[in-house]
């Protein structure tokens, strides 16, 4: 089975978001970037069908500072071949990323063979969950959201995949292939890898470079940040003194007053 | 570094593996095992480990490591040295041995335990393990009452190098540790800087978890990060990073002298009593760290320290010293309590609250940062956070400084 994974490099929150002078973006001096979690479990859901049933797990990322760790990571983890698309725009949009993912997929003849796209059903830039839609779209394939476990079918031509619905539901999917898949999380928790495997995967691998389409190339209809900001501070929590049986009253007497009892 | 320090230092662990172990005298040391079996019966997880060191040398004289190699029995070694301390053979089962046969069994692990693995995870992108900003590593200092100077801000040589380490930088209680260690220095008119947010953990646990490829990661770091700047002598609040600095820093060229905060104070108890002025009427019980005592033999250095504050009555604990009982939090232990919980494992830091407090003692004072959050935990897992608080020993010279 041949498998690709696509992992975007995200803000990682830890650090304090400062929004760039020009206020229609993040400030990238005090920016750090992260993989996107989901993107981790769809690399770590990659590895356990290619330990099941063998295969090729192949690793596309955009271009990003610290993405190369990402990458070799990925090889320590199991990944066979990890390549990076260079020269973009950079701040690409959701839009836009799936565009250039879409765009590179299609000119590469063995990536667009593959039999499955497996890549995060979200991240903290796309909570619309839109990139695999797109991709799946540009590319002609059928997409599942949301899923939690993959298992090949006997006749390798279909998967398996559960989706999570709200209230604990699960459905089970048959999703015949190639097909793209968002990944909520894998079947259990992404590897640990130890250093010393990724210090020997970067002497032993090299990333391939693959070239950014431009964003026309792409054919993306973009849409503009008009403004970033962070949230404002309205009003103040005001916080109740006293015995729980003075505040239980106090709290009462507030809840009558806004006409809430 | 003194000539004691020089001494002990074991060669590289970067060279040495377990098919070498004989090219090396500690290496050999471990092959003239008697099977007593001490190790086994002074472990603290002993009685629940498939392969504790006798077995694993057992093993090995068998060509059998792999079996010990694919369990995960060594997860409950917490580096305490006591298996070590208490070698007939005079083995360096903690220092040499433990950490190659754990390093193959970490690199075999089908799975991380989830905090565990977080924790390692946060130690590499952070230089932490609480996944705290790097950027705000020396945030703590703004709430400090005495001035503390950042190197990276201010870089003009200095005579002391503190190395806060990680506890004491990001957690609350470790900052009250912090600040009381700054107003020492302060008092006592020493010279002292931070490296600030260029300080990442000394990473020890990470090497005795069998994580080495991190540890070196650390080590790299920190070692160039300390080239940058000129100062005499580090003194650090990591009981663990001093382990890290005296025995695996120095066979990669760490030569500055490095001493402990507690012994280092203790070094200045003449010019300290006349500052501590005040009378605190507390029985206190001592806790030796694993690091610190049992490795290194600084048993007498804290106590002193204690029964210098006016009014302060020592009282020992029926394990002390060479036999006392771990915390628990070395060797990886600080982040896999879930894990032993699940094993139904007793936690360490529980044992040791329980016979802290059959001493009557209102204050267990500690010298190692995990110390803290480990037994203050504990206390009020047992029902016993109101007969007795936990304090660092400089917080009980620094609260007895007050006016």
């Amino acid at each position: 089975m041949n498998i690709l994974v696509l992992m975007r490099m995200v803000p990682d929150v830890v650090e304090e978001l400062e929004i760039a002078p020009d206020g229609k973006g993040l400030d990238t001096e005090y920016l750090r970037m992260i993989v996107n979690e989901s993107d981790d479990h769809a690399l770590e859901q990659a590895l356990i069908l290619k330990e099941r049933r063998g295969g090729k797990v192949t690793v596309l990322a955009l271009d990003a500072p610290d993405v190369d760790d990402v990458l070799f990571s990925a090889v320590a983890k199991g990944a066979d071949r990890v390549l990076k698309i260079e020269g973009g725009d950079g701040g690409l949009t959701t839009r836009a990323a799936a565009g250039v993912f879409a765009k590179v997929i299609d000119s590469q003849s063995d990536l667009k063979s593959v039999d499955v796209v497996l890549t995060g059903v979200q991240a903290i830039d796309d909570l619309d969950a839109l990139v695999a839609p797109i991709l799946s779209r540009r590319l002609g394939l059928p997409y599942l959201g949301i899923v939690t476990k993959v298992t090949l079918d006997e006749s390798g031509k279909a998967v398996t995949a559960v989706r999570e619905f709200s209230a604990g539901v699960r459905g089970e999917f048959e999703v015949p292939l190639p097909a793209v898949l968002g990944i909520q999380a894998a079947e259990k928790p992404p590897r640990y890898v130890p250093v010393a495997k990724v210090r020997a995967a970067m002497k032993s691998h090299k990333i391939e470079s693959v070239g950014a389409p431009t964003t026309a190339d792409a054919g993306l209809p973009l849409i503009e940040v008009m403004r970033m900001r962070k949230p404002e501070v309205s009003s103040h929590a005001q916080m109740l003194d006293g015995a729980p049986e003075e505040i239980s009253k106090k709290l009462a007497g507030i809840f009558t007053e806004r006409g809430l009892l | 570094m003194t000539d004691a320090q020089a001494t002990t230092c074991p060669s590289s662990h970067r060279e040495m593996t377990l098919e070498t172990l004989a090219d090396f005298p500690e290496g050999r040391e471990v092959l003239t095992c008697i099977q007593c079996g001490m190790c086994a019966g002074t472990c603290p997880y002993g009685d629940v480990m498939d392969y504790p060191p006798r077995r694993i040398i057992s093993m090995m004289r068998a060509g059998m490591l792999e079996k010990v190699f694919s369990s995960d029995s060594l997860l409950a070694c917490v580096a305490c040295y006591a298996c070590m301390a208490k070698c007939p053979r005079g083995i360096q089962l903690t220092e040499v041995l433990l950490p190659l046969v754990k390093e193959q069994v970490f690199a075999r692990l089908p799975e991380l335990p989830a905090e565990l693995h977080k924790a390692l995870g946060n130690t590499l992108r952070y230089g932490n393990p609480m996944a705290e900003s790097a950027k705000k590593r020396a945030a703590w200092v703004k709430t400090a009452d005495v001035p503390i100077r950042i190197l990276p801000e201010d870089p003009r040589p200095v005579d002391v190098l503190w190395f806060v380490e990680c506890q004491n930088s990001y957690y609350p209680r470790g900052q009250d540790i912090s600040r009381a260690t700054a107003r020492l220095f302060h008092r006592l008119g020493i010279d002292f800087a931070i490296l600030g947010n260029e300080e990442k953990c000394a990473g020890e646990c990470a090497r005795l978890l069998g994580e080495t490829g991190l540890f070196d990661t650390l080590m790299d770091y920190n070692m160039a990060v300390f080239q940058n700047y000129q100062f005499n002598r580090i003194v650090t609040s990591g009981a663990h990073a001093y382990d890290a600095f005296k025995y695996q820093y120095s066979a990669v060229g760490f030569k500055y002298p490095m001493e402990h905060t507690t012994p280092f104070f203790a070094r200045y108890l003449e010019p300290l009593r006349p500052l501590l002025t005040r009378k605190l009427n507390y029985k206190v019980t001592y806790h030796d760290s694993c690091c610190l005592g049992r490795h290194n033999g600084f048993y007498e250095e804290p106590r002193d320290l204690l029964r210098a504050i006016p009014g302060v009555k020592l009282v020992e604990m029926p394990h002390n010293r060479i036999s006392a009982i771990c915390c628990g939090g070395g060797g990886g232990g600080m982040w896999l309590d879930t894990y032993y919980k699940a094993k139904g494992y007793e936690r360490l830091s529980e044992r040791r609250v329980k016979e802290a407090v059959t001493t009557g003692a209102d204050v267990l004072a500690v010298s190692c940062p995990y110390e803290v959050s480990r037994f203050e935990d504990a206390l009020k897992v047992m029902g016993h956070d109101k007969k007795m608080v936990v304090r660092d020993v400089t917080e009980l010279l620094a609260e007895a400084m007050e006016v």
